[in-house]
């Protein structure tokens, strides 16, 4: 444990991408952690006579154009945004890795045809499936989720088979194959946490995909419902109002750049780790 | 080697169609900027469906067929029915026969004269006498088409009915033109010359029209696809006109357009669904009422500009609009809550508004409600839908609990508005149920005397207001942007664009 903080602190002074990423990601968790708690005003509360106001002491990213303030709804939005990027990283991952692994140790007919169906959803455009999913099950953010969580699974799978047919056939999964260990116990207790360094950055680059893909979604039209807005819909919501009133469009848009920094930057770290 | 020359030549030849190309557009822009006035370019969201009239039926083709097609009579700006092709008729005692004269002299684009035979063709074209379905559903009514003598015709119903003219606006068209989805040939101020898909409609004026002839000789719509580009084209000079321009795109605008305001002549409202619960007590739907502020509704979306209405009519049909129904629930929160608490909901209800994704007005409208409703305890939800599935599952199913939309009126008939609310009405999406409604509608129907029959009008839209059938709000406003080198733009109680009154300015 000690060894641990010992490294992160070694890190977080001589690996600037390490350091920066964490500074940005804390500060971005920090504005959805507070937005749990307490928020400058109700983010559906509307005010007429302060409608699309630039920034000011008062609304500290102005208004909107219903005279809601833009600060608050970005708190909101970047938690649903945030919870859409999770949801759909951990959806990624799990099946991801769960196919890619056993494709990968096993090998042989069943590789080539989940591979095969694999490629097919990788050739799949997110947006069209996103689309096919909400016409069949509506417009909502679960849909969303579960349109985006669908598209990630190829990505990983794919990394995730590189590694394990990589380490298929080092010197300790032989040794432990002469012990007698079983082929669950080999892929999950012994070559799955030797590739969690790629599979680490491989999730915080997803994550990053998974927060633009998310906000280019929502600015289609799909994902969250009014009047609440994740940070890709107030984007779209704010896109007429771009000449008149730039803080509108800006505030979010600068918060998604900051999010997908602050996560690109702790990845980058992460490979780089001293 | 050879190959060489030939590459080179290949692209000499290439060089020269650039360049041919790039004089060719650069000198077209030099002539826009030029302030050629006797040129309107008119912006248009959507391509047009048909060129057939009969057979066109999106509302924004009807609005550009408008200048090319005339019926036997003809909307003005005030709601009036003129006389267009027929130069005057007559209504038989019994409402049954409609009586029409010829107008002489009139002539088509092709220089032919109008007929009788022509009035007669295009009327049962769209009856569909030959047995098919009929192209409009109210011609079903017609018992048949005389010819009387070379220039009378009759319209013979089978039900008497004081207020058919108003579906005469329907497009006199040539029997002889064997190909109405092409060539289309009409009698209106303006002919047609070409059209491109997803481009342009291209008209020039008819000089031989037998009105008032326009003013503007060659006048281009051009499809506008992309609602985010027409700000710039407006500036750039690549347009001169788009109607129903956004508060927001409006403001965009420098001195060089005039801005005119008017509305878009539709009903806007939380329309509920009157057999679901806990909408079919009337004292719930009154709650509702009494919870928003119309005036409130307009301030958030459009910057206040809009129309309060209170029942299910629209200002510009002045003859039935009543504005004292704006009145009938003048927002009160505390007797909104004692209505709930009445009906047995102390608490408060929650339910789902869906509304039409790419209507951004009435997603607002759904938003601000949602707000207002907060303030009697009941929860609106918002869920956007897609139109497609708006007319599947709200309008055709109606499977939903509440919804904003804004409907519209298709003829100068207050029917075209009131009709959907009779009880068994195949368009009665709301579901309200009213006996006493039913009972004033056939009366208006089925009286002949102008003023009697307005008066029953009035009476429907009376009980809709106090039987609260959905929670009316308001016209939406419409902002039509003009370059200043034109004027004259007039508003319709229609959707129709009249592009023969613009004149260049002075």
């Amino acid at each position: 444990m000690n060894s641990y903080k010992k490294a992160i602190h070694k890190n977080f002074k001589e690996n600037t991408f390490f350091r920066w990423g964490c500074i940005i990601t804390v500060l971005i968790l920090l504005l959805v952690v507070v937005g749990l708690f307490w928020m400058p005003y109700e983010p559906t509360a509307m005010n007429a006579a302060e409608k699309l106001k630039g920034i000011s002491l008062r609304h500290p990213m102005g208004t909107d154009n219903m005279g809601r303030d833009v600060l608050s709804r970005v708190m909101y939005g970047s938690r649903i945004t945030l919870l859409i990027a999770a949801g759909t990283v951990a959806i990624g991952t799990v099946a991801g890795t769960i196919i890619g692994a056993l494709t990968g140790y096993f090998g042989g007919m069943l590789d080539e045809i989940i591979m095969r169906i694999i490629d097919a959803l990788f050739a799949f455009p997110s947006i069209l499936l996103a689309l096919v999913i909400v016409s069949i099950f509506g417009i909502g953010w679960i849909q969303l989720l579960l349109a985006l969580g669908i598209a990630f699974v190829p990505s990983f799978a794919r990394i995730v088979r590189g590694e394990v047919l990589r380490c298929r056939n080092m010197d300790y999964v032989e040794n432990a194959r002469l012990q007698g260990v079983s082929d669950f116990r080999m892929i999950f207790v012994h070559i799955l946490p030797n590739i969690r360094g790629v599979l680490m950055s491989s999730i915080l680059i997803g994550f990053n995909n998974a927060v633009l893909a998310e906000a280019g979604l929502s600015y289609l039209g799909i994902g969250s419902q009014p009047p609440y807005a994740s940070l890709g819909k107030m984007l779209s919501d704010a896109q007429q109002y771009m000449f008149g009133n730039p803080s509108y469009v800006l505030c979010p848009g600068i918060v998604i750049v900051l999010m997908v920094l602050g996560f690109s930057f702790l990845g980058e770290g992460i490979s780089r780790w001293k | 080697m050879k190959r060489g020359s030939f590459s080179r030549r290949i692209s000499a030849i290439l060089l020269m169609i650039v360049m041919t190309t790039l004089t060719i557009a650069l000198s077209g822009c030099s002539s826009d900027k030029a302030g050629d006035s006797s040129k309107l370019t008119v912006g248009i969201p959507q391509d047009i469906d048909s060129l057939d009239p009969h057979y066109a039926t999106g509302a924004g083709t009807k609005e550009v067929l408008f200048n090319v097609f005339e019926g036997l009579v003809k909307p003005d700006e005030n709601g009036n029915l003129n006389p267009a092709v027929a130069s005057e008729y007559t209504v038989s005692e019994d409402n049954k026969v409609y009586t029409f004269t010829l107008r002489d002299g009139i002539k088509f684009h092709d220089g032919s004269q109008v007929t009788v035979e022509d009035i007669k063709y295009s009327l049962d074209r769209n009856a569909g006498t030959d047995g098919s379905e009929p192209l409009i559903s109210a011609f079903s009514q017609i018992e048949s088409v005389n010819i009387v003598d070379d220039s009378h015709v009759e319209v013979v119903l089978k039900e008497a009915d004081s207020d058919f003219l108003t579906q005469l606006t329907v497009a006199i068209i040539p029997a002889a033109n064997t190909d109405p989805a092409t060539k289309p040939i009409g009698t209106g101020p303006y002919k047609y010359v070409s059209s491109s898909p997803q481009e342009n409609f291209v008209v020039t004026r008819f000089d031989d029209y037998w009105g008032e002839k326009a003013f503007i000789k060659d006048v281009t719509f051009k499809i506008e696809a992309n609602a985010d580009a027409v700000v710039m084209d407006l500036k750039g000079g690549s347009i001169d006109m788009y109607a129903r321009v956004t508060s927001q795109q409006a403001a965009q605008l420098d001195d060089n357009f005039t801005l005119y305001e008017g509305t878009m002549n539709l009903v806007q409202a939380m329309y509920i669904n009157n057999a679901e619960k806990p909408f079919d007590d009337v004292r719930v739907r009154q709650a509702l009422c009494y919870a928003i502020n119309p005036q409130e509704v307009m301030d958030f979306v459009s910057d206040g500009a809009g129309a309060e209405i209170g029942s299910a009519m629209f200002p510009s049909f002045t003859k039935y609009f009543m504005p004292e129904l704006n009145d009938t629930y003048d927002t009160d929160t505390a007797k909104a809550k004692e209505l709930l608490i009445d009906a047995g909901y102390p608490n408060g209800f929650e339910f789902t508004i869906k509304v039409p994704s790419n209507y951004p007005q009435h997603v607002d409208t759904a938003q601000v409600l949602s707000e207002e409703l907060k303030s009697i305890g009941v929860t609106a939800n918002i869920q956007e839908i897609e139109w497609n599935t708006w007319l599947s599952d709200v309008y055709s199913d109606r499977n939903y609990q509440a919804t904003v939309v804004g409907v519209d009126a298709s003829t100068l008939s207050a029917t075209s508005l009131l009709a959907r609310y009779v009880s068994d009405a195949g368009r009665n999406f709301v579901n309200f149920n009213s006996p006493e409604y039913d009972e004033a509608y056939k009366a208006a129907l089925a009286n002949s005397d102008d003023a009697e029959k307005t008066e029953y009008f009035k009476q429907c839209e009376r009980i809709l207001s106090e039987q609260a059938a959905s929670v009316y709000i308001q016209d939406l406003p419409e902002f039509v942007a003009l370059n200043k080198k034109f004027t004259g733009y007039v508003f319709y109680p229609l959707y129709v664009q009249d592009i023969s009154k613009i004149k260049p300015a002075e």
